[in-house]
């Protein structure tokens, strides 16, 4: 279809390219705030103790230092779900456990500071591993979690929220079943996203109850509602957003180092920056969950799902605050992806002293199927089944349905995405390169190839809720109001496209808000692939009620109806009549032109992406090379083509497909130190080790969108880490199930080395 | 765990004030050592005085450790890891940062910043100084690099949102039209 829109679809500069080519771009640590002080959390270096006594009399009389804070000192502020963890607390739970803080007139003094803090631990016995936490007499990390585990179900999304995947009647489905595997499978490398800035936050306090943060975050809106609850409902919250240095997730919930500065501007009345050092990041700033299944699965001849039964359970580190709902959304999107009647899939989420696990793209979904699709791999190979086959035929189609975070079950009514699967299928040449379950593509000496496939879909494209302003001037331009912080995506330029589409405005007379929330109506923000439909869809409608009352205030002077009118340029006129038309300067200087857009939750649409990889394997050295990726979806609309293909790309980054290579967070068990947390160590891909990628972008148009797209970006790392574990049991002829495909764990695959387990993360 | 040391606080005595001159973006700053807020500390980084006491917040800083290439700034059009040098080792030398590759009349972008735009070469923007950085000195000593040679330049370079393909695609472009 060819595209008839002016700017949507076309590729256009991102409106702060120039800010970012510049180094003008104010990312949190380039702003200073006048009188700022400089905030430091000192860390315990025990995984599980309590704090007996602090003194922190040498600290205070250090030059420079303006407060030292303990759990003593401030109010009891929680955070978590349910809200169980407190901002300072007299209990550590891992190793980075905030056990005092520091303000002081530079950073210099606020870090030696930190070193004439003297705090007296009785340390704890602790528990690293999640079968240990759940024993009879493990170390408990909370009163209220008894057995360390945490109580399920995300109160967020409603009072039906899913908690587990049961429907159907398992063991008729096991019946039926023609091929029936069970086994325990894992995804525990809990991989950082590891976005290149570090979170921080600047907070003012005014007295008595008032905060303004600087955040540095994916979705500043949703910080001043978290921080309202966490600083149990009594302040008034503004936040302030700004470029945000990559998130993928992560700084969605940042509220620990807001919460910090918030205590140590409280304790100063000055503004107080606490950012986080590239160590602290890793060792002690959010997680991907880590996953093990232990499950049974029925499959018939043809392919198709007849009963999923078992336990899954996540681990979520020392404290929960979002795995609730990586749990609900995971358990919606594994119906999303395979098709079955029969159901009996119980989470748990389970607590140990290490940092906590919280969002990353992929949401639940990403590391429940990395832990499912090797169990549903085995039975596929019994019954000689291709996996391209059996994942096109199991992803919902239109009328089929799922039960999604609410509890609630839906109809699906987007588009079949089976073309989009075939496309990229024969772009890649799968057909030529299957040979059947652990056999290689081809061999050459001593390296093997091999392929694999994943997919990932959605239900998330339109989630929860949006809004926004857009205001029309006499002079011809266009602001619109939105609390979308840019974390990458480049979806506020988007939606500055989608406001020039609809008033068929130059982009460059169309500005859009900083994202504060003192300005801008409510925004969820930017995650989830929300972006494209929730998002734009609240947008959108601002700009056609904005240009309604437009046409509304000027027909009178055109002496037409509004309906009638059309507008292009900063000019509007008569549609069937061009010739009559008046500047929106007509609208008078006195005067602006306010619209008001809203989306409401819409869970009947879903996004996909397939993912399919070339491996080469060298069975002397164990390496594994990704040679090949090819991407394939259907956005309905493309909106900005650089915008997505830089998207398609990240599949590689941010604890994706690298994940199932060589990313992984390595936790000593003996000591609960993370050993990687720096970034020589912590593994990740540079520029001459780039794959091939390829994507696939199919234009089906979804009719619920004003221009038919949407978004696709968050859940494009997804699919491809078991695809990687699939391609590399291929190459080598033997199954490898362990994330990631070291060479030891390779070598060892293929009986070259005799190594001692060794899982690399630990839930 | 995670308070590194690396910046002493302690004040150190010397007999007569040393004079650091450094030459950023064309222009000289006579800088002496101390530990003011316009002074330079023996233990400050060139990252930490361009940033905290010059004012350019255009070079980033991510790791501080000389893993990811955030900080990547040009010293006498050599790329180099400003949080991996001292400041008063830096004494004499000509130091470009993103801040100075425009034209400072006219405010003409340079070629390599035009084709980022261009390609939209970044999705996050946090790295994209130091990747400039990086590919204006490899542009220097390789003015018409191959694209396996364009990645060997940027291999010091972290990219986490993956826009290394549309910024081989930039720099690639900038060769070609400088040519």
């Amino acid at each position: 279809m060819a595209n008839t829109y002016r700017f949507i679809g076309k590729a256009t500069p991102r409106k702060d390219g120039m800010d970012i080519v510049t180094g003008g771009a104010k990312f949190l640590n380039d702003i200073k705030v006048p009188n700022m002080l400089y905030g430091k959390v000192l860390r315990s270096p025990h995984p599980h103790a309590l704090i007996k006594r602090v003194d922190k009399s040498k600290a205070e009389q250090l030059k420079g230092v303006q407060a030292v804070l303990t759990w003593e000192d401030v109010p009891d502020w929680r955070g978590g779900t349910p809200r169980s963890t407190r901002v300072l607390d007299r209990k550590v739970r891992y190793v980075g456990d905030a056990a005092a803080l520091v303000a002081a007139t530079s950073e210099e003094i606020a870090r030696h500071a930190l070193g004439l803090i003297n705090v007296e631990y009785e340390v704890l016995p602790a528990v690293f591993e999640m079968e240990e936490a759940l024993k009879p007499g493990a170390p408990q990390l909370y009163d209220e979690f008894p057995g360390n585990v945490v109580t399920p179900g995300s109160p967020f999304f409603g009072p039906r929220n899913l908690k587990q995947v049961v429907m159907g009647d398992v063991e008729k489905g096991f019946e039926e079943a023609d091929v029936i595997t069970e086994g325990t499978f894992s995804y525990e490398n809990i991989p950082n996203p590891l976005p290149p800035e570090a979170p921080g936050a600047i907070a003012l306090w005014e007295e008595p109850n008032r905060v303004t943060l600087w955040v540095s975050n994916q979705a500043s809106y949703m910080d001043k509602i978290t921080l309202f609850y966490v600083m149990g409902r009594k302040v008034e919250v503004r936040t302030i957003g700004g470029p945000c240095g990559g998130s993928f997730g992560s700084k969605f919930m940042s509220w620990q180092v807001q919460c910090y500065a918030a205590l140590l501007s409280r304790a100063t009345g000055k503004p107080v920056k606490v950012s986080m050092t590239k160590e602290e990041h890793l060792a002690s700033f959010t997680l991907r969950p880590a996953s093990r299944m232990r499950a049974k699965v029925g499959m018939k001849r043809d392919g198709a799902v007849t009963a999923v039964s078992g336990t899954w359970l996540v681990g979520t580190g020392y404290y929960s605050m979002t795995t609730q709902s990586q749990v609900a959304v995971g358990c919606g999107e594994v119906q999303i992806a395979v098709r079955c009647p029969n159901w009996d899939l119980k989470p748990m989420i389970v607590c140990t002293n290490r940092n906590a696990s919280g969002i990353v793209r992929g949401f639940g979904g990403q590391e429940l199927k990395c832990t499912l699709i090797p169990l549903l791999s085995l039975a596929m190979e019994k019954l000689d089944i291709d996996p391209f086959q059996f994942l096109k035929k199991n992803f919902v189609k239109p009328g089929d349905g799922y039960f999604w975070r609410d509890g609630i079950w839906y109809t699906y009514r987007g588009v079949d995405y089976t073309k989009a699967m075939e496309k990229g299928a024969e772009l890649f040449g799968w057909k030529e390169k299957w040979k059947g379950w652990l056999k290689p593509t081809a061999v050459d000496g001593t390296k093997r190839r091999g392929i694999g496939v994943g997919v990932h879909g959605n239900a998330d494209i339109g989630e929860d809720a949006s809004e926004a302003y857009v205001r029309l001037h006499p002079d011809g331009t266009a602001m619109l109001f939105s609390c979308v912080t840019e974390h990458g995506t480049g979806q506020r330029s988007n939606f500055v496209k989608m406001v020039a589409e609809v008033l068929q405005l130059p982009m460059e007379r169309v500005s859009v808000t900083p994202p504060d929330s003192l300005i801008n109506p409510y925004e969820f923000g930017p995650a989830g692939s929300r972006g494209t439909y929730a998002i734009g869809s609240a947008v959108i409608a601002a700009a056609e009620d904005a240009k309604r009352k437009l046409f509304e205030l000027i027909a009178p002077m055109l002496e037409a109806e509004p309906s009638e009118l059309d507008t292009a340029d900063g000019v509007i006129f008569v549609k069937n009549n061009p010739e009559k038309q008046i500047p929106w300067r007509a609208m008078g200087v006195d005067r602006t032109c306010m619209g008001f857009g809203r989306f409401e939750p819409d869970y009947t649409l879903t996004n996909c992406m397939m993912t399919f990889v070339e491996v080469e394997v060298d069975t002397e050295t164990g390496k594994v090379t990704l040679v090949r990726v090819v991407n394939t979806t259907d956005v309905g609309q493309v909106i900005d083509p650089p915008g997505l293909e830089g998207q398609l790309n990240g599949c590689l980054g941010s604890g994706g497909i690298d994940s199932a290579l060589f990313e992984e967070t390595i936790l000593d068990r003996s000591t609960g130190h993370i050993l990687n947390a720096n970034m020589i160590d912590y593994k990740w891909r540079t520029f001459p080790d780039l794959p091939t990628i390829e994507n696939v972008v199919l234009e089906t148009p979804f009719p619920s969108h004003r221009f038919h797209g949407v978004g696709v970006g968050e859940i494009t790392t997804s699919p491809g880490p078991v695809a990687v574990l699939m391609a590399v049991s291929n190459a080598i002829g033997v199954w490898l199930h362990e994330y990631p495909a070291t060479p030891e764990r390779v070598l060892k695959a293929l009986g070259r080395v005799m190594l001692s387990t060794r899982k690399g993360g630990v839930a | 765990m995670v308070a590194k040391q690396r910046r002493s606080v302690k004040k150190r005595k010397s007999p007569a004030t040393r004079r650091i001159n450094l030459t950023v973006n064309g222009q000289l700053y006579e800088l002496e050592e101390g530990s003011g807020p316009d002074q330079v500390d023996p233990a400050h980084t060139l990252a930490y005085t361009l940033r905290e006491t010059l004012g350019l917040t255009g070079t980033k800083v991510s790791c501080d450790n000389g893993a990811c290439g955030c900080c990547t700034v040009l010293m006498d059009e050599r790329a180099v890891l400003s949080c991996m040098m001292l400041t008063i080792e830096c004494d004499g030398k000509r130091i470009t940062t993103i801040e100075g590759l425009a034209d400072p009349k006219t405010r003409k972008l340079d070629p390599l910043q035009q084709a980022f735009i261009e390609y939209t070469a970044f999705q996050c923007g946090f790295c994209t100084p130091g990747i400039i950085m990086s590919a204006k000195a490899l542009l220097h000593e390789n003015p018409s690099p191959t694209e396996e040679e364009v990645k060997e330049g940027l291999s010091g370079n972290f990219c986490r949102c993956i826009s290394h393909y549309q910024i081989v695609k930039a720099v690639m472009a900038t060769s070609a039209r400088e040519r």
